[in-house]
């Protein structure tokens, strides 16, 4: 696109946010300020990502955006568009195929590879801000490692509920040290997190955080000895492919309480279904 | 049931696209509005909206206005997303208000001062009836006019400083602070309020100003002065090592006299509130002017206990490009959320029931 520079911000501007993410590799999971842009999409949609991805990306890299684990809902059309426009870079719906997936609330079902970045936008990077406003003070807690009130409060959970009953921005703790927000993703997508070859890199903007995960890094969701962290999915097969491992979206067929449950991870879906593989409301691809 | 996964999120946005612009336009029949009445005609407008779009452009600022359909915060949002592309050459030398072009001035304090009162263009003691000659068309008659007065307009301060009863300016810590290149931290700096207040959205500063009116952190506040008009920006460029004047502004500016008890290190004083923003806007100046001497009360040993004396709170959730793209995110997709906590709340529900089938 003319008069604006590869993949929209000024070298500057890149410059100074690869050199928060370098920060970010080197302690996993510490939340770096960095000097978060204006960016011509709203804040809350994806700002930090962009960012970061845009900072990332060359001219030789292959991106899918998705959200929702789709590559087709609308926020992820638009920040597609944003840089088939600004960079002129391939972009793919497949998974297997990108060098560079910025998502919003999921991580793909295939596993990542070493030669592949995830990007996540953030909302609130802060996995203490719902126990602790001040960031003045959450600042502190996480410098003296000050975890005790997130035990607290699943200790609380446990003893209403009987389990814990945060389902997605699930805390987990990073190589041993810091404690960090996973986005909004399902908890059935944490365990993905926890030694995965793919370096994993988070941008919150209007937050004006980066934080990263280093590939091959120990990443914990936190539990107790007795009450071990589990993972939720609906338990039903996709009705589109028969995978039975996925993460579901549950379609409203009508209003007597028809459902349908099928794969969230679009592209998963697909490849299953190209390869043979039938649910049983499906048509073979 | 086939069921095919929902596709067509890139036409449905083109589509959108075409109808929102159809939408922009209204009926065909009636005259396109051009950027430059925009400009002469709805000036508050483009004035609230280079205030809190932070650029001082009044063509850029009634284009966004135009694009937006008039709505404000979208052409503030308009007018940011271009503003953050533009290199930053230089901090300007601090505004040299007392010898601005005033056209408006007025002091709530002292009956007359040197400089005098200045009414200029106001809305305050009009009546609010619907003008329905305005409706039809209507040419005002030229305005009084006289010679503008030799001598300067010093501001209130000054002329209470000479007793010690108000206090000093600070003396300046070089080079100001610019949230636009480092993230906000706290304890933040007085610059860096003032800046991220003078970007803030009018109505949250007007309700926190309010608030602090109501007995939430009370200042007790005095119309020091305001004044309105054009001011000269200039800037040092290093290349040439002296002040050069890059050209006028329209700006208002609010000073603030508020008590202040004293405390073991200071004798009873009056103290300030400031407030200054592009173009013609009294109501966020004075707000402004508001809430940055509620800020000041831990610096001047006050109990912090009210929303507008919490400079996180105020700084984290004055601007309004931040807050209407995250109130306005809720609009995205949350499925997969939601579908998660639809399963815990299944479990915890099939938990809650056996429980309560299991008391007699």
């Amino acid at each position: 696109m003319s008069g604006y520079n590869f993949a929209y911000l000024d070298e500057q501007t890149k410059r100074m946010i690869r050199r928060a993410l370098l920060k970010a590799v080197a302690i996993p999971g510490h939340q770096i300020p960095f000097g978060s842009r204006e960016m011509p999409l709203p804040y809350g949609w994806g700002t930090g990502g962009i960012q970061v991805t845009a900072a990332v990306l060359g001219p030789d890299d292959t991106l899918k955006v998705i959200d929702q684990g789709a590559d087709d809902t609308t926020n992820a059309v638009s920040i597609r568009r944003f840089f088939a426009r600004t960079a002129g870079v391939a972009t793919t719906t497949h998974t297997g195929e990108a060098t560079i997936i910025q998502t919003r609330h999921r991580i793909p079902e295939l596993a990542l590879r070493e030669d592949q970045i995830l990007v996540y936008q953030v909302p609130q990077p802060e996995p203490l801000s719902k126990l602790e406003s001040s960031r003045a003070e959450t600042k502190r807690m996480h410098g003296l490692a000050e975890y005790g009130l997130m035990h607290v409060k699943l200790y609380e959970d446990i003893t209403r509920f009987g389990h814990v009953s945060i389902s997605y921005d699930y805390p987990v703790m990073v190589a041993g040290r810091y404690l960090m927000s996973p986005s909004p993703i399902p908890a059935f997508d944490n365990p993905k997190m926890d030694m995965m070859p793919a370096l994993q890199l988070f941008g919150a903007g209007r937050e004006q955080r980066i934080y990263a995960i280093p590939p091959y890094t120990r990443v914990v969701s936190l539990d107790f000895d007795d009450h071990p962290f589990r993972t939720t999915r609906a338990p039903h097969a996709c009705g589109l492919c028969g995978a039975t491992d996925s993460y579901l979206d549950e379609v409203v067929t009508d209003d007597r309480g028809g459902r349908l449950f099928v794969c969230s991870d679009t592209d998963h879906c697909e490849t299953r279904r190209a390869a043979g593989h039938v649910g049983a409301e499906g048509v073979a691809a | 049931m086939a069921y095919v996964a929902v596709k067509g999120g890139e036409r449905a946005i083109d589509n959108a696209h075409a109808w929102l612009a159809e939408d922009r336009r209204g009926d065909p029949a009636v005259a396109e509005i051009g950027t430059d009445q925009i400009r002469e005609q709805l000036g508050r407008a483009v004035d609230r909206v280079m205030a809190e779009g932070s650029l001082y452009d009044p063509d850029l600022a009634s284009l966004a206005v135009k694009q937006a359909q008039g709505d404000l915060i979208e052409a503030a949002f308009l007018v940011r997303a271009y503003r953050t592309t533009l290199p930053r050459f230089a901090a300007s030398a601090p505004l040299d208000t007392v010898g601005m072009a005033v056209r408006r001035r007025i002091s709530a304090v002292f009956k007359d001062m040197p400089g005098g009162q200045l009414l200029g263009p106001t809305y305050d003691y009009t009546h609010r009836l619907l003008d329905f000659a305005l409706e039809a068309g209507f040419t005002p008659p030229a305005p009084a006019e006289m010679p503008a007065e030799a001598g300067e307009m010093p501001h209130v301060h000054s002329i209470l400083g000479h007793e010690g009863l108000i206090e000093a300016d600070a003396p300046g810590s070089g080079e100001p602070g610019d949230i636009t290149r480092t993230p906000l931290s706290f304890p933040a700096g007085r610059d860096v309020r003032l800046q991220a207040l003078a970007r803030g959205d009018e109505g949250f500063l007007l309700a926190m100003g309010y608030s602090t009116q109501r007995g939430w952190g009370g200042t007790h506040p005095f119309v020091g002065e305001i004044r309105v008009g054009e001011a000269s920006v200039c800037i040092t460029p290093p290349e040439l090592g002296f002040e050069i004047d890059i050209g006028d502004i329209t700006i208002t500016e609010c000073q603030m006299v508020n008590q202040f008890q004293g405390s073991k290190t200071q004798p009873p004083q009056f103290t300030r509130g400031y407030g200054l923003c592009f173009g013609h806007g009294e109501r966020k100046a004075m707000a402004m002017a508001l809430v940055d001497r509620a800020m000041r009360a831990e610096e001047l040993g006050e109990t912090v206990s009210a929303p507008a004396q919490n400079v996180e709170f105020v700084l984290y959730h004055c601007d309004n490009i931040e807050a209407t793209g995250f109130v306005e995110h809720l609009k995205l997709p949350h499925y997969v959320d939601f579908q998660s906590e639809l399963e815990t709340i299944r479990r915890m529900r099939a938990d809650a029931l056996r429980e309560m089938e299991g008391t007699p």
